[in-house]
Parts: structure tokens; C-alpha cells; sequence
């Protein structure tokens, strides 16, 4: 029960009144970057972030990780709404909610919503509590090999569980490893694929590409879909609410099982995304109601919904535990932490208890915060999406480019954006994912150093992966999910072809 | 519009936008390793030289990329649909192009008045939006960031001649 008095001392951290005024600045402000189009979760954290650094990381953590809470909670609003998806993760939400919403169940489908985003996240809260400090001290033990090759299973596994064509997936991936590189390496002091230019040397700094290729890039896309709004209004009260409230635990399984899918998926670097639709495809498959899926069903808001919200919240534990984000706006966040000069990985939970647990209790109250303001805010956050686009997106482009000059004061990264922006929108056209691109890009020197570090120990030979039975059984597992592509079809062949093959669909 | 959709939609195939952007990857994966082997991606006397890792990672991306453009080169008949329609196009160039000069802008007129007129182009021309519309929030939007950034948080953003003569 260590971790429960650790817990009761983070509470005690987040007792000053300027951290719950944050905690709300942040979820407000993270509710309208989800229910814009063109900002995301991680851009909107990664333009957000220079404005912390005057605060104390305690205080900058707490309003960044609320704007990410609030980006989870606003995506729903225009799926069900307007049948627009503010944030990828909730594209499934969709698929039943805007047929709810048509049917002039809006109320319930945003009120199935929220709280299944709130039982979600709060789940994989209790994971992070309970997990997060066995995690932390196994992996003290850790050394470069064991490290590298944690990172090595994060990447395979997007090749393994990425829906994109595997060989376009390690292309974009080996692009942030080879951006990452650029600039001075710090061990030998060269310099490395700056072709003679002062300002390569900085490098290419993983906030402006992620405001570049999620924000600049979405906006393209936005535009070229021609959007019009055209919403359902939204009549959200206390009595709907209840009504909902009261007819939920009927739904318990699909919760459940959102919940699971969504730890899982959050904790190996799925994500959101994948978690929402898999959670969804499963809910149709196993409930009664499964046929009537997509034509408005609550279960079919539920599922995607409490999948998305846990996965985004457990993709905080292989962030704070070991260093590795879980997904983009994970990685943004530990990006803050380097700013911050915090080491994330497992040092963190000893040196920096008031820090770790501040944030996981920030968690808890973060979220009933966020469930509400959305539950009170709905309106007036509808009624930003009817501001025409040709109103909005300029201002998007405008705070875009604002906090890609903030990152580092450089006017040369405006332009920098432009071009992660045009890349973003050739890359989403293609089929190219961006969330190994941007994790290649901010863990690229630290897996790289994990890398060299392993080389010198055992003086170039590839066997020290091997060497005992944890790395070698990650490293094992890294290149099966690595092979996973060609193993799948070689298991689907061997299998007989009458039986369809098993798909989160 | 009506126009426009007559004629024809086709720009350029999906199938030459995959062979364009996977060339490219191979372009870059070359300049890569041609870099990295340069500057030594061996073992040195001490350990790996500095560009022994990303030379590899040059070499991971040029296999991966290759295979990319040579299954988009072998099927021929694929992808043969528009990458993006025209009407399509011209919206993004829409955005892209006035984007391009409101950043080149920045660096002359400072952002906050580059903005200003960013965001008036914007409304006028693709929002159609009458100028009394227009002029509060061109006006607005780049005054509250300057409240935000330069008192509130204390982040100087580019300026230009008109701060200067303001006196900041």
C-alpha cells in the first residue's frame, strides 16, 4: 500500500490553488483544441509548452497534461455533433454517435461519452498507480542493453501493429531517426548531416515538426475536404444526464473491456486510435445489440470512447516509468520533461516523488475536472465549431506559427513547419503514420546512446542482446513483432481459407 | 464551382504521388549514408564513430523505401486514381500559398502585424466576408496575442517596424 500514501502525498502536492486554477486553464483550453480541427492533443501541447516554461514543472506538467485530458474529452463533441472527427482517435466514435445525434439523442450520446471517457481514464489511472512504482523499481536495474532493446520493441511494434503498409511505416520511422541525428553528436562532437550550414546545427526540433505535420498538415487536409459545419444542436441537461447515468451499467462488459483494450494498447505504443476502433470492433462482435451497430447505438459511443480515453492515460506509464512515450502527445510531454530538465525513466519515481505523484493525482482530479466542464461547456463549444472555417483556420495557421517560433526564439522554424506541414499532409494522403515519425524523432538520441552504450559494453557484438534472459526474450519479442506482418500471412495461409481471419474491424 | 467541376478532376495519379514521395525517401536515405560514411561509420578505436548508427538507419530507410517505389513501379495498373481532385487541389493551394507569404511576412512586418493581415487576406478572399466583419477580428486576435505572449507570459514573438514605433 506504498503507493497509496504516495498517492495521498501527491494529493498533498496539488493542494496549492494555483494548480487547480491551471489544472482548469488546461482542460478548458485542451477541450477547444480538441474540438478544432487543425489542433490536436500533441501539437496543441507542443505550441502550449514554451508558455510553462516560467512555471514550476509541478504547475507546467499539471496544465499540459490537463490540455491533454481536455483534447480527449473535446474530440467526442464534434464526432457526435457535426460527424467530424476532432481528433483521430475519435473517428469510431462516429459511427454511432452522429446516427444518435440525429436521431435527437445528442444529450445521451455526448453524456455516454464523457463518462465513458471518465470510467476509461480512470482505470488506467489505477493501473498507473499501482503499476507504475513495480515498474519503475524493475527497471532501476535496467542497463543500455536492456533499454535499447525496450526501445527497439516500441518501434517493432508499430511495424507489427500499424495498419499502414510495414515497409511505409519503417520509412517514416528511419526519417525521425535520421532527423533526430542531424545537428552536433554529443558524444564524439562531430557534426552530422548539417552539409556546412549554421543552422542545421541546432537539429530539427521534434515540437516544431509535430506542430507541423499534425497541425499545419491537418488544416490541408481540413481544407481540402472543403468543410462546412453542419451540426446537430446540442440540448445537454442535468436530466439527460442522469437518464444516461442510469442506463450505463447495463454496459459494464463493453466498459470493461474499452478499458482493457485502451491500457493495453496505451501502454505498447498503439495508442489512441488503434485502441478506439479494436475496442469498438470487439463491442460489435460480442454485444447482443451488435447488428444495429452504426445505425446509433450507446454501446457503439461507449466502446471507442473508454478505449481512446484509457489508452491516452495509460500511455503515461512507459513515459514516466522508462522514458518511452506511448504516443505523439506522450512524447510531447516527456519532451517537456527534458526541457524542464527532468530525466523521465525510472530515476524519476526516486528523485522526483513530488513531481510523479503531483501529476498521477493531477490525474484523478484532472478528470473529474475535465468530465465537468464538458458536461457543463457543450454549448458553447458547439457553438465555436458553427465560427466559419475560413475564420478559424487562419487563426489556427497564426497560433501554429507561434509556437513554432516560441520553441527556440528561431524565425528559421516558421519555415520549418511549412515544410513538416506539406509533409504531413503528402504523408496522411499515403498512408505514411506520423506517431512513429514523431517518437523516432524524440527518442532518437536516447536510443541511440542506449545503442552505442550496449556496442562498448560488449565491444561490437550484436550477442549482448542475447546476453541474458530479459533482454533477450524483449529482443525476441521485438523481432516477432517486427515479423508480425509476414508472420500473420504465413499463419493465415497455413490456416484453412473458409475461416475469415481474425480482424479488429 | 459549377465550372470547375466540368472540367476534367484528374491531377496526378496516386500511383505517381507514391513512386514521387518514396523517391524521395531513397534520395534522402542516400544523402544519409553518403554523409554518415564520411564522416566514419565504423568502429573506431574506441567504439562506434559517430555515424555508425544513423548510417544504418540510412540503410534501413533506403531498403524500405526501395521496396516501396519498386511495388508502386511493378504495378502498373494501380493507383491509377487521382491522388487529389482538382477542385481539391486548388482549395489546398488556397491555404498553402497566402500561408507561404503570411511566414515569409513574419520576418519583415513582424508577426503581429503580419498576422493581422494574414487573417484579413483570409476572410476576404476565401470567406468573402465584409470589411466590418473583417477588421475586429484581424485586429483582435493579434492584439490578445500580444497581451498573452509579450505581458502575460512574457515571450517576446517577432516584431516589426510598427512595434518599434510603438516603443517596444
Amino acid at each position: 500500500m506504498e503507493a497509496l500514501t504516495s498517492l495521498i502525498h501527491g494529493f498533498g502536492v496539488l493542494a496549492d490553488p494555483m494548480n487547480i486554477v491551471y489544472m482548469f486553464i488546461g482542460i478548458f483550453l485542451g477541450v477547444l483544441i480538441g474540438v478544432l480541427p487543425g489542433l490536436g492533443g500533441a501539437n496543441g501541447v507542443a505550441i502550449l509548452l514554451p508558455l510553462t516554461f516560467s512555471m514550476s514543472p509541478v504547475s507546467a506538467i499539471i496544465m499540459l497534461s490537463s490540455i491533454y485530458w481536455g483534447a480527449l474529452f473535446g474530440g467526442a463533441i464534434t464526432s457526435i455533433l457535426f460527424n467530424i472527427p476532432g481528433e483521430p482517435w475519435s473517428v469510431a466514435t462516429t459511427f454511432d454517435g452522429y446516427p444518435l445525434a440525429q436521431k435527437g439523442r445528442a444529450g445521451e450520446a455526448l453524456a455516454t461519452a464523457f463518462t465513458g471517457s471518465f470510467f476509461g481514464a480512470f482505470v488506467a489511472t489505477l493501473l498507473l498507480t499501482f503499476l507504475a512504482p513495480l515498474i519503475a523499481r524493475f527497471a532501476l536495474q535496467f542497463g543500455p542493453a536492456e533499454f535499447f532493446s525496450v526501445y527497439l520493441l516500441t518501434f517493432c511494434s508499430f511495424v507489427g501493429m500499424g495498419k499502414e503498409s510495414p515497409f511505409k511505416v519503417i520509412s517514416a520511422m528511419m526519417l525521425g531517426f535520421a532527423l533526430a541525428a542531424v545537428g552536433l553528436d554529443t558524444v564524439t562532437g562531430q557534426l552530422r548531416m548539417t552539409f556546412g550550414t549554421t543552422e542545421l546545427l541546432r537539429g530539427f526540433d521534434f515540437l516544431v515538426a509535430v506542430i507541423g505535420l499534425f497541425g499545419v498538415g491537418e488544416i490541408l487536409l481540413t481544407m481540402e475536404e472543403g468543410l462546412a459545419f453542419k451540426g446537430k444542436t446540442a440540448k445537454i441537461n442535468f436530466r439527460v444526464v442522469l437518464q444516461t447515468w442510469k442506463e450505463l451499467p447495463k454496459y459494464w462488459v463493453t466498459a470493461m473491456r474499452g478499458a482493457i483494450v485502451g491500457c493495453w494498447m496505451g501502454i505498447t505504443p498503439g495508442g489512441a486510435t488503434p485502441a478506439s476502433f479494436m475496442s469498438y470492433g470487439l463491442a460489435k462482435r460480442f454485444s447482443r445489440n451488435g447488428p444495429k451497430f452504426g445505425t446509433g447505438e450507446i454501446e457503439g459511443v461507449l466502446a471507442p470512447e473508454t478505449a481512446a480515453h484509457a489508452a491516452g492515460t495509460s500511455a503515461l506509464l512507459p513515459m514516466l516509468t522508462l522514458g518511452i512515450p506511448g504516443s505523439p502527445t506522450a512524447a510531447v510531454l516527456l519532451g517537456g520533461l527534458l526541457i524542464w530538465g527532468l530525466q523521465p525513466g525510472p530515476l524519476l519515481f526516486v528523485e522526483q516523488r513530488d513531481f510523479v505523484w503531483g501529476l498521477i493525482a493531477s490525474i484523478y482530479l484532472g478528470n473529474v475536472a475535465g468530465l465537468i466542464v464538458v458536461l457543463t461547456t457543450v454549448p458553447l463549444f458547439a457553438a465555436i465549431l458553427r465560427v466559419p472555417f475560413s475564420i478559424i483556420a487562419p487563426i489556427i495557421l497564426v497560433i501554429c506559427a507561434v509556437g513554432a517560433y516560441t520553441v527556440h526564439n528561431a524565425l528559421l522554424d516558421i519555415s520549418v513547419m511549412l515544410v513538416f506541414g506539406v509533409l504531413g499532409y503528402l504523408f496522411k494522403k499515403l498512408g505514411y503514420p506520423l506517431a512513429p515519425l514523431v517518437l523516432a524523432l524524440v527518442l532518437g538520441d536516447m536510443a541511440e546512446s542506449s545503442f552505442r552504450q550496449a556496442m562498448l559494453v560488449s565491444q561490437g557484438s550484436v550477442r549482448i542482446f542475447w546476453s541474458n534472459p530479459l533482454v533477450g526474450s524483449i529482443v525476441t519479442l521485438a523481432l516477432v513483432m517486427l515479423f508480425w506482418p509476414l508472420i500473420s500471412r504465413a499463419l493465415g495461409r497455413l490456416r484453412t481459407r473458409g475461416r475469415a481471419p481474425v480482424q479488429a474491424e | 464551382m459549377a465550372q470547375q467541376a466540368e472540367r476534367s478532376e484528374h491531377t496526378v495519379s496516386h500511383r505517381a504521388m507514391e513512386l514521387l514521395v518514396s523517391g524521395l525517401f531513397v534520395a534522402v536515405s542516400c544523402l544519409v549514408m553518403y554523409d554518415n560514411w564520411r564522416i566514419g561509420a565504423r568502429w573506431g578505436t574506441d567504439g562506434p564513430q559517430a555515424g555508425y548508427f544513423p548510417f544504418y538507419i540510412g540503410v534501413i530507410m533506403f531498403i524500405a523505401s526501395a521496396t516501396t517505389f519498386g511495388t508502386h513501379l511493378m504495378a502498373r495498373h494501380e493507383g491509377s486514381e487521382s491522388f487529389v481532385g482538382r477542385s481539391e487541389l486548388v482549395r489546398v493551394v488556397q491555404v498553402l500559398v497566402p500561408t507561404v507569404v503570411y511566414v515569409l511576412l513574419i520576418g519583415y512586418l513582424g508577426l503581429y502585424v503580419a498576422s493581422a493581415i494574414f487573417i484579413a487576406f483570409f476572410m476576404a478572399w476565401l470567406g468573402k466576408y465584409p470589411l466590418w466583419k473583417i477588421v475586429p477580428v484581424a485586429i483582435l486576435i493579434p492584439v490578445a496575442l500580444f497581451f498573452m505572449f509579450e505581458v502575460w507570459f512574457l515571450v517576446p514573438l517577432p516584431k516589426g517596424p510598427l512595434e518599434t514605433a510603438l516603443g517596444y
